[in-house]
């Protein structure tokens, strides 16, 4: 029987079936799963590695040595591996190699919009695009006789709507496990420039191959209409909502090869049909293909660049029909997502807006700092920026204002410094910034979902594993400031703040204390308000916990989120607050 | 037979993912094809959230687009009232009664709107609310207002019998849990 799949657990499924037999990924919403379901599989060793660079060349050894290899990431984590990405496609794989790269049209959980197929022209490597999950499973499969035929890495382009909706797969049988030995090439591996002009020939021959490929393969395929008043070429999720608008009336050219594109099939394709349009997410990456071509053809000026489509979307452009059901007159407040009750960041970003800091943040939960009232994030840009640009932030002000800034500071979680904060760290430590850096650490990678990372000494399957002492790292970079302080409590934040801001180095401040939801994580009971003292000052409603409100201008505890963390509790000045530990939750 | 569509609206964390999972293993069972979409990620931090279940003979789109579903099932009154637009002008919503203020209703930036499950049922649309929480709490536990909403939407699936819900559940969710979920799956379905 078909079972139901999300995407990501049939690209796992895939790898799986594939015979893949070595994935390193870093997590990043909507590609995490992947790698997470991939490891459920024993045949294949999974891990996740500290960045998407370190991953792709983790993947890249593993293809090397002779086993098929995969290295997963969100769009942004392809901008990391980069570098890697461009010269791995001069030296060719031994091994099958496939990467994933998931793209964040509407931005559920991502800082920008970036369309990913930008890389497969630029770096010249092919790029299949599943549209559901049963295609993820095949795409997966095909991309490793792709990748072993041509000699090339071959990526797999996912999107949120296809990597975490779930639809009906057909599974299969592991193939037995390939092992392309290992052979000394200089000329082939060895990037340096007398080699690499010689193999700039090879990827543009490589290049023309597939083309001719993408041409004849069913990858690429016509479905027909009933009229040819419109012919439409799509891909990914966006061929579904096609195909649920306009079902089968209009000819559809389906695009699972988006790179390189079959010139001639899209010629032909054009030809049979009136009126030619491209119904693609975010750039218009077909459509000035198309145009490049020499075809007339329509796209984004009927569909938005920003954002995601929908059926309803096409269906206004194409058949002029308008669904719409009833709306409520009235001003609905937004509900914007908040850090946990009990969230540890919360103590130290409460101390960092009572001290009006300036605040370069980073990419995790923390961003969410930034929302009223603690507004306490003033720049969120990538992976590790916060601790480049406190010392570049520094810099410029030392040496042009004359002295140290004594607000600003960087904070930045244990994974994201694992990632990208360590080598921002080292130009502190190197051209000496006094700059305060605060690493958020709550044991665990956590707005993907709880992944482990190299400082929480499991691995991805929750074995131990190796465990980095964040002290000792910073105290070798050559840091003799460096402390640890627990956020939940207040005193401690703001000691260490005002110590370490007056500080005439740089320093480092540990924030640590594990993320609420962690499993082994013990609660105290949850707090209630003694309404008789409650004066409703509100000022235990600065800190925006979700388990607080005022209720009758008094300060109320939704008990079914509180976990007693305590931090509302110093900065009640009548002592309003008390435990119910008394109560069947204690030690919940 | 025509795609139906199902949205189960709420706030990040109050259990919408058990329920789909139940009625996407419902649904395949019964032999239809099946879609479920969720998002992941930062939403899912105590923000509004939605998930599209869509059956029937072939789907295409994961997601549920204005004026399509067939059924709103809603944690949350605001939220109900957020996702109301999505709703078929035959649709039918099932909500639980309860309201959780969000961030800026909690700062005092901006109030829960008043009377807004009687401005929702003066839109005419059909509603069913109930409050699940108060039988979540009967069942053994609060957490368990998922069940009790898809107990009440079972109530509108004649053509699905009551052991394949029951069987649903049992795949879906762990041994520990599954007395206490039955419970409220049947509390709802029986209210």
């Amino acid at each position: 029987m078909k079972r139901l799949m999300q995407g990501n657990a049939a690209a796992a499924r895939g790898l799986y079936e594939a015979g893949c037999c070595v994935a390193s990924s870093y997590p990043g919403t909507p590609s995490t799963e992947i790698t997470e379901e991939a490891a459920k599989y024993n045949e294949i060793y999974c891990e996740w590695a500290p960045n998407e660079k370190v991953a792709m060349e983790t993947a890249f050894g593993a293809s090397l040595a002779g086993r098929r290899s995969f290295c997963g990431m969100k769009h942004v984590g392809l901008n990391v591996a980069a570098d890697p990405l461009f010269t791995i496609s001069y030296t060719g794989i031994n091994a099958g190699m496939v990467i994933c790269v998931a793209d964040d049209a509407g931005m559920h959980s991502s800082q920008n919009e970036q369309d990913s197929r930008h890389y497969a022209r630029a770096a010249k490597l092919p790029m299949l695009e599943p549209s559901d999950s049963q295609e993820a499973l095949e795409f997966f499969k095909r991309a490793y006789e792709i990748s072993e035929e041509f000699d090339t890495p071959v990526i797999v382009k996912m999107c949120t709507r296809i990597a975490h909706s779930q639809s009906l797969v057909e599974i299969g049988e592991r193939v037995d496990d390939i092992e392309v030995p290992y052979e000394k090439n200089i000329a082939k591996y060895v990037m340096m420039p007398g080699n690499a002009i010689k193999r700039h020939p090879v990827v543009e021959d490589r290049l023309h191959r597939l083309k001719i490929f993408s041409e004849h393969s069913d990858l690429n395929r016509v479905e027909e209409g009933r009229d040819n008043s419109i012919g439409i070429i799509t891909s990914s999720t966006c061929y579904q909502y096609v195909k649920e608008a306009c079902e089968d009336l209009f000819s559809v050219l389906k695009i699972g090869m988006v790179w390189p594109l079959p010139d001639e099939k899209i010629k032909a394709f054009a030809k049979s049909v009136k009126r030619l349009v491209v119904v693609e997410e975010l750039d218009n990456f077909i459509e000035q293909y198309c145009k490049a071509l020499n075809l007339k053809v329509e796209g984004k000026n009927l569909f938005p660049i920003e954002g995601e489509l929908s059926p309803n979307i096409i269906a206004e452009k194409l058949l002029n029909t308008n669904n719409s059901g009833k709306k409520l007159n009235e001003t609905l407040p937004p509900r914007p997502p908040v850090m946990c009750a009990g969230c540890p960041h919360r103590g130290l970003f409460y101390t960092l807006n009572k001290n009006k800091c300036t605040v370069l943040g980073d990419i995790g939960c923390y961003t969410l700092g930034a929302v009223a009232p603690l507004s306490a994030v003033d720049m969120t840009l990538c992976m590790g920026a916060s601790v480049s640009a406190i010392h570049g932030f520094n810099k410029a002000l030392e040496n042009y204002n004359g002295e140290k800034n004594k607000k600003v500071v960087a904070v930045i979680g244990d994974s994201t410094f694992m990632h990208s904060g360590m080598t921002g760290l080292a130009n502190i430590a190197y051209n000496q910034s006094k700059s305060v850096v605060i690493i958020l650490d709550n044991s665990i990678t956590g707005m993907t979902g709880h992944q482990q990372n190299p400082t929480t000494g499991y691995n991805i399957k929750g074995d131990p594993a190796g465990k980095i002492d964040l002290e000792s790292l910073c105290r070798a970079m050559g840091f003799n400031r460096v402390r640890v302080v627990d956020p939940y409590n207040l005193k401690e934040c703001q000691e260490a703040l005002t110590e370490e801001l007056e500080a005439n180095e740089a320093s480092v401040i540990i924030s640590r204390r594990p993320c609420a939801l962690l499993k082994y994580v013990k609660h105290n009971a949850p707090l209630k308000v003694k309404v008789s003292k409650c004066i409703g000052c509100k000022a235990c409603m600065k800190i925006g916990c979700p388990a607080l409100s005022i209720k009758d201008k008094k300060a109320h505890v939704d008990n079914t989120l509180c976990v007693g963390c305590g931090v509302c509790v110093q900065l009640c000045k009548s002592g309003a607050f008390a435990s119910t530990s008394t109560s069947s939750k204690e030690g919940k | 037979m025509t795609t139906k569509n199902i949205m189960i609206v709420g706030v990040g964390g109050q259990g919408s993912v058990l329920a789909s999972k139940i009625l996407g293993h419902l649904l395949t069972v019964q032999g239809f094809d099946v879609k479920v979409s969720e998002v992941h990620g930062m939403s899912q931090r105590g923000g509004s959230v939605v998930t599209y279940v869509r059956y029937g003979d072939k789907v295409f789109s994961p997601v549920i687009d204005k004026g399509q579903a067939d059924f709103i099932v809603s944690f949350e009154i605001l939220e109900a009232a957020r996702w109301l637009e999505y709703l078929k002008l035959d649709g039918q919503i099932v909500t639980s009664t309860q309201q959780l203020d969000p961030m800026p209703v909690l700062t005092g930036a901006m109030t829960y709107p008043e009377n807004l499950l009687e401005k929702i049922k003066a839109t005419g649309l059909k509603v069913d609310a109930l409050d699940c929480v108060e039988l979540a709490e009967k069942a053994g536990n609060t957490k368990a207002v998922n069940l009790v909403l898809l107990g009440r939407l079972s109530h509108y699936f004649e053509e699905i019998k009551s052991e394949a819900w029951q069987e649903a559940i049992e795949f879906c969710v762990p041994k520990k849990f599954l007395e206490l979920n039955k419970k409220a799956f049947e509390l709802g379905r029986n209210a």
